[in-house]
């Protein structure tokens, strides 16, 4: 992946490399297996930015799990920079698809989890304050979740997730609740902290121009189990515009591969 | 035709606000008379002492008197108060209603028992019995009280901080569930009272004996909740936590138990009523001082008034030892929107 490396102006800290060798699983529901990933192989460079698209159900989230570590694969290695990935670590964040935000604990307490569970808060307080201020929610620090607004509990899982400063960062739908101009302003955001910070994103959306607003390169699976059916590259300077004629030819071919070019 | 309208409006709106003036000026006045007739009533309790002598020998009926005509006075002074500061008469205000309805309600008490004699004696002692017993048995009350609240403030502690542990460890761990919960299950149910007899023979002393009868009833209803208010935290919130890098005590401390908060003080009220009763039946059967064993050695000397004052002090005592659970927990659990008020 050179062109990743060559998009990105001067990243301060170099993310992550993260290989998933023929990675298979399942569930088992009342002793049926329910197949859901079915041999899937893909890699992103260091500090590469790659969207995944699917139908719903088809299995995403349950590979962010694995990225994760939350859980092991049925079958296959997921590697980060060519290391097991054997259980969860702070250096692969997730922001979850629901904010999952600590009901019990403020805004300010929440974002600071990460570093309270490391046991470095006393010295980074001032990291919690700045993720905090990039997400446009200084104002909440000592409000509960249950006074947040939808949007602003996902921002703030947000920043619970960025203050930790992952090499690499795990997105499940982390803007699906958002208003749309809330959307759009941080999807800006989004970029320009990848660019700044350098980590390793993996984005699960539904939004296909979102995917290609943001990703050097866009993934497509197929229905559940989910099988690799596309892997494209987004070859486009940032910042993009989203007018781009060329995007909008990866759209029509990207909607296409998702079963919808009559519908659009 | 618009400017008659218009007028007409005009002379409409000022009718409607001079009549809701007026109107709240009403309310006002009626509000303030209900705190003078509050006093009235509480005047009326104190007339009622003097209407005609008594048909017992109650020495406190002259004190009662005056003190119902003070109350009385100073009800009527907050309410002339509360003309004009607004808080004083907002609080009379609220509470007026209630105290009018205690001021007459100790009146008729007070004809029916100590004037009248409708009521059977000794049976039904009249207020100034009950007062004469705060007044000339008070230090065998207020011995009662402390014994009582030391047992059960020891026994509820105990109780409360094993239950809490064992339910933190049957919810987290497997392996701990496994040998604590048929345990649980065959003993928690059971009455505390009923190891009454084993507990008094099996204890070096009835008051060691009691604690553990208290601690028992406590540490129940506290484990369950407990358990399960710690097994049923989504695990979403673990899954949060160990992606940001938490330990496995971190998971318990600052996931698990944060979560089962709110079920832990259901159980702790639960325990609480049940520690109550466990308390003063071992007063009762065993241990020779607190409100329970007043109360036994009240009856066994048919000493109606007796048992009253302390059945009043007891009611007092349970309900400020709820008010203050449900203070800690309001404190705690500021988190959780529309928690009950107590
Ligand atoms: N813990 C689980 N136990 C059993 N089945 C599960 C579990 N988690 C997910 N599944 C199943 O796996 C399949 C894939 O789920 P997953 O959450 O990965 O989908 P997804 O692609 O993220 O969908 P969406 O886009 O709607 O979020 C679904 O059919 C779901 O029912
Ligand atoms: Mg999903």
């Amino acid at each position: 992946m050179v062109s990743a490396a060559a998009l990105k102006p001067q990243p301060q800290a170099a993310g992550a490399a993260l290989d998933v060798v023929d990675v298979s699983h399942h569930f088992d529901i009342d002793g049926a297996a329910l197949p859901v990933l079915d041999h899937v192989t893909l890699s992103a460079a260091p500090g590469e930015f790659v969207a995944l698209l699917g139908p719903s159900g088809c299995g995403k989230s349950t590979l962010l799990r694995l990225v994760a570590g939350l859980e092991p694969p049925r079958a296959g290695r997921l590697l980060e920079d060519g290391r097991v990935i054997a259980g969860p670590h702070p250096s692969r964040v997730v922001v979850f698809q629901d904010p999952t935000l600590f009901p019990w604990r403020t805004v300010w307490k929440n974002v600071a989890l990460g570093l309270e569970a490391q046991g470095i808060i006393k010295s980074e307080r001032h990291r919690v304050d700045a993720a905090l201020a990039m997400v446009g929610l200084s104002g909440f620090s000592n409000a509960y979740p249950h006074q947040l607004s939808g949007g602003m509990a996902q921002r703030v899982s947000l920043a619970r997730a960025l203050v930790n400063d992952p090499d690499i960062l795990v997105l499940d739908e982390p803007l699906g609740k958002l208003d749309s101009l809330t959307r759009l302003s941080m999807q800006t955001e989004i970029v320009s902290l990848w660019q700044r910070q350098g980590f390793t994103t993996l984005l699960v959306t539904h939004d296909v121009e979102e995917a290609l607003f943001l990703a050097q390169r866009v993934v497509v699976f197929s229905e559940r189990p989910a099988k690799l059916k596309a892997d494209i590259q987004v070859d486009r300077p940032y910042p993009r515009h989203r007018g781009d004629p060329h995007l909008a030819d990866l759209r029509r071919q990207i909607l296409g591969l998702l079963g919808l070019d009559a519908t659009w | 035709m618009p400017t008659y309208s218009v007028s007409d409006a005009l002379e409409l709106d000022v009718g409607t606000q001079l009549a809701s003036r007026t109107s709240s000026l009403l309310r006002a006045v009626r509000g303030h008379a209900i705190g003078f007739a509050a006093g009235l009533g509480w005047a009326a309790f104190g007339l009622s002492c003097l209407w005609r002598d008594d048909i017992g020998d109650w020495s406190r009926t002259q004190e009662v008197a005056i003190a119902g005509f003070a109350i009385g006075g100073a009800i009527a002074l907050a309410a002339a108060v509360g003309l004009w500061s607004r808080a004083v008469g907002g609080a009379v205000q609220r509470r007026a209603p209630w105290l009018l309805l205690i001021g007459l309600l100790l009146a008729a008490w007070e004809v029916v028992t100590a004037k009248l004699g409708l009521l059977p004696q000794p049976f039904f002692p009249p207020p100034q019995a009950i007062v004469e017993v705060y007044t000339d048995d008070l230090p065998k009350l207020v011995e009662s009280v402390f014994a009582s609240v030391k047992l059960q403030l020891g026994g509820y502690l105990i109780g409360a901080a094993v239950g809490f542990v064992t339910g933190v460890s049957i919810g987290w761990s497997r392996a701990v569930g496994y040998w604590v919960h048929p345990v649980l299950r065959f003993i928690g149910p059971l009455p505390a009272t009923a190891w009454l007899p084993i507990a008094f023979f099996a204890f070096p002393s009835s008051w060691s004996a009691s604690t553990f009868l208290i601690a028992l009833a406590t540490g129940f209803p506290v484990t369950v909740l407990t358990w399960s208010g710690v097994a049923s935290v989504s695990s979403a919130y673990y899954d949060v936590a160990r992606t940001l890098g938490a330990k496995p005590s971190f998971l318990v401390f600052k996931v698990a138990i944060p979560a089962a908060l709110p079920h832990v003080f259901v159980g702790l009220f639960m325990g609480l009523g049940a520690s109550f009763a466990v308390l003063v039946v071992a007063e009762m059967m065993g241990v020779k001082s607190g409100l329970g064993w007043y109360l036994q050695w009240a009856q066994g000397w048919a000493a109606y008034a007796n048992m009253y004052a302390a059945l009043l002090v007891m009611s007092l005592l349970c309900s400020g030892a709820i008010t203050a659970l449900f203070k800690v927990r309001d404190r705690l659990l500021v988190w959780q929107k529309g928690v009950v008020k107590w």
